[in-house]
């Protein structure tokens, strides 16, 4: 994901996605946004409406009052032309989110560099484990995948898929087997193989699920057993189409398994993620990377300013 | 991340001391915090203005009754909007249609059609013993077609065997056709998640759609969803067609405000809900309890049920009558705790409970977690029975010892018989209060159940 091992036409190729798949979905904040202003003056009432139009992208009620306010306390014209306003919304946006755009960049120090990949059901672990893999690989690294899901029907063979299109090994049990002794023995795989990168892949769990969290847990323990550093990366991924409840993710899995970086999913659809601007407040985690489609190559990094551009509609 | 509607709305109105009819400046003042506890539950905004105008309108110049205080009111005309919005809770799911009765399956990627699907066939052959045919048209998403075989065996219906390359289209038909030939009563059609801005394969699915005619296209939809869910709904019901939705993941901690988006926008009622990954936790949709949890009142159902769930009842309501005559006993303290701990996480327990905001902020200083509950498990389990019924005997001595039974401290224990002491001066005063009228529906008061939880320590 540091990119230099994208083609040419895969860079294009996920930009030209991303901004069609944002552009249809910012139609709407940013056509909002235009309403607002088209005819109406700078004042409080269409602050409020501004306030409004944010809210509906997921920024939640507190960014949107303080982005809003942002806008009423700048010295714009009395009748602001609609684009300076998004373009100044952009730029502070990009502005909360710049120190989280960090590319996901494994230590080469570490063999392997051990992954653990969590979130709540169906937000995309499997797939985004699947473009890692197939990334990492293309940059020369050496990937193994286990397959540390052996609750829901299907999910090693899921993986399993991803593994044969990828050309990666995959370390599976038999459903129902001890998640954590599953990733223990593919950590000892991966070492005896001096492997580059492995790549855990967990049961959804929701958040409020102690037990659930709990067994997260307990793979945690049982990798630092072997590595001490181990787990060196915890990635919880998101699905773009999550409202407020994100911030409650984002809390219990840092608290519990102390999440080091954050992947959004599914924003090549209508839903923008909009709550990542307040989670970059709040928590400040790094967000590495964005799934903008289900296909192998449709991960992408995370640029601050693209996604506040494209959010608000903004021509860099 | 916001208390209660309750006691926000508390704040409000404890400035103004008037009683009497709502007026119009009160209830706009306390409008404004109910459009913020929605917005933040992730109801969308058009739905929200709309809900605030209606509500706005009956609240004016409502009688506030003597019992109650004036934001108690307006809760309870928001509450029973909500409910009335979100319903009906009874909309059964539609079977009626000439054998095999098509059910289609649709939404958004990872919303949870499969399991629904899964969940529903056993629902069928349980309840209405339906013969059921379960067919995937998922060809996109890796071993979906494996999930709902393995998901169809466990329910005991059929899966349709997949053929190599066969497209959505040409398996919805070969379904139906199998199930004519082999008389099954109902057929799911379980489809690939895909996007609403991705016109191709939305019109795929309305081809099915067109193909099949089903006497049910549940649009499936999780509870965490975003502002966004309503324009998903809107298109997937223009675009598709939508006959009810299902509201998944409703045993996590999300307010669920994207139901209401759904529901206003399409029409459709919420037929089914899910409520945790195992076939059998889908519910017929119970609007009172998702509406409660919007407003930041608390899953006081959910609660219950997973109380009843894990509580051996009767021994509960023994205890439950004692406490309330002032006899609640360490024993029955440490029964409740097991059974807290049986009922999971404190933390998502908490967002049950009614009006619990603020509680949860001085549970959370005063750092009740599991591991407390567990130490003071064990302070319990290290006292004699006779100790327990009578914990007055408890002198320096026992105390010193049970410290050292348990793994703890002295004043551990301590806190922990003051805790109890305190509880059961609570529990005395609920039971006398408990007696007087309480109003209805809105406030759903402090139940008289077990895993009541203790006070903080400290
Ligand atoms: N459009 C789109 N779909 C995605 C993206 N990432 C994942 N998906 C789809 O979302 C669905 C769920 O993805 P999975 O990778 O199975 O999600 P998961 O988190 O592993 O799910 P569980 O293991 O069931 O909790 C699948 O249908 C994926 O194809 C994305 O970036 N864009
Ligand atoms: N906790 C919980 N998980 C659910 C529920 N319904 C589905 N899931 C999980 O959500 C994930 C995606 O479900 P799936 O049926 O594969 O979604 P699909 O992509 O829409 O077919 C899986 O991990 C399911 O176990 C629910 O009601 N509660
Ligand atoms: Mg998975
Ligand atoms: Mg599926």
């Amino acid at each position: 994901m540091s990119g230099e091992g994208e083609g040419e036409g895969a860079a294009t190729g996920w930009r030209a996605r991303l901004k069609s798949g944002l552009a249809k979905s910012s139609a709407a904040v940013a056509g909002a946004i235009n309403d607002i202003f088209v005819k109406r003056p700078l004042d409080a009432a269409s602050i409020k409406d501004l306030e409004d139009a944010l809210i509906a992208a997921d920024l939640g009620v507190d960014a949107a009052r303080r982005l809003s306010q942002g806008v009423a306390k700048t010295a714009f014209d009395k009748d602001p032309d609609p684009a300076d306003i998004r373009a100044f919304l952009a730029a502070n946006i990009a502005e909360i989110l710049d120190p989280v755009a960090m590319p996901f960049v494994p230590d080469d120090t570490c063999k392997p560099h051990v992954v653990l990949v969590c979130g709540v059901n169906g937000t995309g672990k499997t797939t985004t484990i699947g473009k890692l893999a197939s990334q990492f690989q293309a940059e020369g690294r050496s990937v193994m995948l286990a397959a540390a899901d052996t609750f829901r029907a299907a999910a090693t063979e899921q993986l399993q898929i991803w593994g044969e299109r990828t050309g990666c090994e995959v370390i599976a049990a038999a459903p129902g087997a001890d998640a954590a002794g599953l990733a223990f023995e593919a950590l000892q795989r991966a070492r005896a193989q001096n492997i580059d990168l492995l790549l855990i892949d967990t049961a959804g769990r929701l958040q409020n699920k102690s037990d659930m969290m709990n067994e997260l847990k307990k793979i945690m323990r049982v990798l630092a057993k072997q590595d001490a550093a181990a787990p060196h990366s915890v990635l919880l991924i998101l699905d773009a189409t999550t409202g407020q409840n994100a911030h409650s993710q984002v809390q219990v899995f840092a608290e519990m398994v102390q999440v080091t970086g954050l992947i959004v999913t599914k924003l090549d659809g209508s839903s923008k993620g909009g709550v990542l601007v307040s989670l970059a407040e709040r928590f400040g985690l790094p967000v590495h990377a964005i799934g903008v489609g289900e296909q192998i190559g449709d991960l992408s990094p995370f640029a601050a300013a693209d996604f506040a551009n494209s959010l608000l509609d903004v021509d860099a | 991340m916001f208390d209660g509607l309750s006691a926000k709305l508390g704040e409000v109105f404890d400035r103004l001391k008037r009683r009497g009819a709502l007026s119009e400046a009160d209830v706009s003042e306390a409008m404004n915090e109910v459009r913020v506890a929605l917005l933040e539950a992730d109801v969308a905004l058009p739905v929200v203005s709309d809900f605030i105008a209606a509500v706005q309108e009956k609240a004016v110049g409502h009688e506030v009754l003597n019992s109650v205080t004036p934001g108690q009111m307006v809760v309870k005309v928001v509450h029973d909007h909500l409910v009335e919005m979100l319903g009906p809770d009874d909309a059964p799911v539609n079977l009626d249609a000439a054998p095999p009765v098509p059910i289609l399956m649709v939404g958004l990627q990872g919303s949870g059609k499969t399991t629904t699907a899964g969940k529903l066939a056993l629902r069928l052959i349980q309840r209405e013993r339906k013969k059921v045919l379960l067919a995937g048209l998922d060809v996109q998403r890796p071993a979906a077609q494996e999930q709902l075989r393995i998901l169809g065996e466990q329910a005991g219906a059929t899966t349709l065997q997949p053929v190599i390359g066969e497209q959505p289209l040409g398996i919805a038909k070969r379904a139906l056709d199998v199930a004519r030939r082999e008389g099954f009563d109902v057929v799911i059609l379980d489809t690939a998640g895909r996007l609403v801005i991705d016109a191709e394969l939305m019109s795929e699915v309305a081809q099915v759609r067109a193909a099949v005619n089903p006497a049910e296209t549940l649009l499936v939809t999780d509870a965490m969803a975003g502002q966004d869910a309503v324009n998903v709904a809107k298109e997937f019901n223009e675009k598709v067609g939508v006959t009810g939705i299902v509201l998944t993941r409703v045993d996590g901690d999300a307010r669920g405000g994207a139901a209401l988006s759904m529901r206003a926008v399409t029409g459709v009622p919420i037929k089914l809900m899910g409520v945790g990954e195992k076939l059998e936790a889908l519910e017929n949709f119970q609007a009172e309890r998702v509406a409660g949890r919007m407003l930041g009142m608390g899953d006081i159902v959910g609660l219950v049920e997973r109380a009843a769930d894990t509580v051996d009842k009767e021994e509960a309501e023994k205890a439950a009558r004692r406490a309330l005559k002032g006899q609640f006993n360490l024993e029955d303290l440490g029964n409740q705790l097991k059974q807290i701990r049986g009922m999971g996480d404190i933390g998502g327990l908490l967002g049950m409970l009614p009006g619990v905001g603020k509680m949860k902020k001085q549970m959370q200083a005063a750092n009740v977690d599991d591991k407390t509950i567990a130490h003071q498990q064990a302070i319990i389990s290290s006292m004699t029975p006779k100790e327990r019924r009578n914990p007055k005997i408890l002198n320096a001595r026992r105390r010193k010892r049970i410290a050292a039974g348990s793994g703890t401290s002295v004043p551990e224990v301590n806190r922990l018989l003051k805790q109890h002491q305190q509880m059961s001066t609570m529990m005395k005063k609920m039971g006398k209060m408990g007696k007087k009228g309480q109003m209805p529906g809105a406030m759903p008061g402090m139940p008289n159940m077990p895993g009541q939880l203790p006070p903080g320590r400290g």
